[in-house]
């Protein structure tokens, strides 16, 4: 009989070596987040006050709030994700569901994704500002601005839900057909109740490219900071606001900063919203 | 455990149960699968398989892993289908239906051909929910219709006393044999015409093995089952008629067909006997 091998070492040592690579990797990355958010905080957090937040901005931002830039972007994202959402996700159950993996059709369709996927934001600036305000005649408006993010969204929004329908194991598809559930059936309470996580993070994920795009806003939405009276009023979103006040408005450096927190403070409350909504959602389809 | 008496049952049939089917000696076939190829991708995994299974008897399926007699069951209630690069030719009928048939809808034909599959695939939904969600599917909505079938099938499958009172728990919170069972309810309660079970008892204990197999017999002559087993004494105990497949070349064959006694007793293939023998060849 062999004796068993004792472990060496230079084994321990290397298990050690990767633990700390891993632990510190996360470290850094953890520390650039809480550095950003320290720098945002130092800088804009005394600017912050409860007017900042209900107040139009006067003195082209100088003075005042960012009340109607909020509002702007809120709508903006309104009308992003209403539309993106529906179209995509049907476009990811297709590709996933009902379309062959290997299917020039779902090839075709999954390539312009990536394409899409790919072009950088002012190409999609460029796009909405000859379709949707000039060829379509929506203008310089909240309408074509979130149409315009709509069509940015819709790639990743699409392929990470096409992703999370396809980590459902397939035996769930199987038993469900097995046990004679229509493929619709199979969907909706088996299928898309275990990818909702998934579709939630790339719901996020997408909520989080649209709050920050500023390239794809300029030429469609505009930068008009007064208060939006419609969808076709133009209007301001807040990552716009912040390149606007810091770029060619001396002396905006304050309430930049101030915003900047606001948006990433935003960004947050998303993410958490989102998590919980997920882990809700699941627990009760396990629930009933 | 009753399963001793199952095997006194066995020793009395001729052609068929006594109890079940039809009470001559010419049982009716459900099943009738006529020259069953089946390839994946390409490469067959079933050679000119021609069987008919009969109507209310247990019809076990033997032979070495690989063979084909997954394939050979989901070939049945056409699950091949979501199978991409799976293709099967020839003809099975399934109550003189043809399944092929353009008229044929693979649902309708799932309805009355149930599944349980070799790995326990409860959903990941809570224990009630995994009964009631198919049963409101085939349309009974009704609460205390479906509670009473959710006890009924759970107590067939000797889960009831383990789960009663956390039914609203996860499914996988179960064990591996409590997941199998729950799964063999779930098949059960929609009460299929037949039943198709791979190794069912697999993941079991003797126990609730004992308790599946004598289920399995109590549903003979209600049901056309046709089941899965490597445990060869199983097969014997409760089946009618046994099927060997085995793998020549490299596509499963159906070696050998026909009642459980002979097989098991005087097999007329020499594949069969080394097989039953556990001579390795
Ligand atoms: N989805 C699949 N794609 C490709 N080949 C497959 C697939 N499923 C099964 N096969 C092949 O078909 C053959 C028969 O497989 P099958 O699962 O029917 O065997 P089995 O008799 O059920 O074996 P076991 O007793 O181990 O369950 C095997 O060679 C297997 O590799
Ligand atoms: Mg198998």
């Amino acid at each position: 009989m062999r004796e068993t091998m004792p472990i060496h070492t230079w084994q321990v040592l290397r298990d050690r070596i990767v633990q700390f690579l891993i632990y510190a990797s996360v470290l850094l990355i953890s520390a650039v987040f809480i550095w950003i958010l320290a720098d945002l905080v130092r800088g804009g957090f005394a600017h912050l006050s409860w007017e900042f937040l209900t107040e139009s901005p006067r003195d082209a931002g100088r003075a005042g709030g960012i009340a109607s830039i909020l509002v702007s972007t809120l709508l903006i994202l309104l009308v992003a994700v209403l539309t993106a959402v529906p179209i995509a996700w049907t476009t990811a159950i297709l590709l996933a569901e009902f379309v062959a993996v290997d299917s020039a059709f779902g090839k075709a369709v999954r390539f312009s994704l990536h394409v899409l996927a790919g072009v950088p934001s002012i190409v999609f600036g460029l796009f909405g500002n000859a379709f949707f305000s000039v060829y379509l005649g929506l203008g310089f408006s909240i309408l074509s601005g979130g149409l315009t993010l709509a069509c940015m969204l819709l790639p990743i929004l699409a392929s990470t839900a096409e992703a999370g329908l396809r980590t459902v194991p397939n035996a769930y598809r199987m038993s469900a057909s097995a046990l004679g559930l229509t493929r619709t059936a199979a969907l909706v309470h088996l299928i898309l109740p275990a990818a909702a996580p998934v579709l939630a993070a790339g719901l996020l994920l997408g909520i989080g490219r649209a709050l920050a795009e500023t390239a794809a806003l300029l030429f469609t939405s505009g930068y008009v900071d007064r208060m939006p009276d419609s969808l076709l009023d133009s209007g301001r979103a807040l990552a716009l606001h912040i390149f606007d006040l810091s770029m060619n408005v001396p002396g905006g450096d304050m309430p930049a900063y101030a915003s900047a927190l606001v948006l990433v403070s935003l960004l947050l409350c998303i993410n958490i919203l989102a998590m919980k909504f997920a882990h809700g959602l699941q627990r009760r389809k396990i629930m009933t | 455990m009753n399963s001793s008496q199952c095997t006194d049952k066995l020793d009395t049939f001729t052609l068929g149960p006594l109890e079940a089917g039809p009470a001559c000696c010419d049982p009716q076939p459900a099943i009738q699968v006529r020259n069953l190829s089946l390839l994946y991708d390409g490469k067959a995994a079933l050679d000119k398989v021609t069987l008919d299974i009969y109507q209310g008897c247990i019809t076990a399926l033997i032979g070495p892993s690989g063979c084909g007699k997954t394939s050979f069951l989901s070939a049945i209630n056409r699950l091949t289908d979501l199978i991409p690069g799976c293709n099967v030719t020839g003809k099975i009928l399934v109550h003189d239906q043809d399944i092929h048939h353009p008229d044929t809808h693979a649902q309708t034909l799932r309805r009355q051909v149930g599944m349980v599959f070799q790995k326990p695939t409860p959903f990941p939904l809570s224990i009630r929910r995994n009964l009631s969600l198919p049963l409101n599917e085939h349309g009974i909505t009704q609460k205390t219709e479906v509670a009473s079938i959710t006890e009924h099938v759970l107590r067939d499958v000797g889960l009831w006393d383990e789960v009663h009172d956390r039914l609203d728990a996860s499914a996988l919170s179960l064990s591996g044999g409590q997941q199998q069972r729950l799964c063999i309810a779930r098949a059960l309660a929609l009460k299929p015409q037949i039943l198709l079970m791979d190794e069912p008892c697999s993941a079991l204990d003797p126990l609730a093995s004992g308790i599946v197999e004598d289920l399995i017999c109590r549903l003979r002559g209600r049901y056309t089952i046709v089941i899965v087993t490597h445990n060869l004494a199983q097969a014997r105990r409760i089946a009618n008629y046994a099927a060997f497949f085995w793998v020549s070349g490299r596509a499963g064959q159906l070696i050998e067909f026909g009642r459980c006694q002979h097989i098991f007793e005087s097999p007329s293939h020499e594949l069969t006997a080394a097989y039953i023998n556990g001579v390795r060849g």
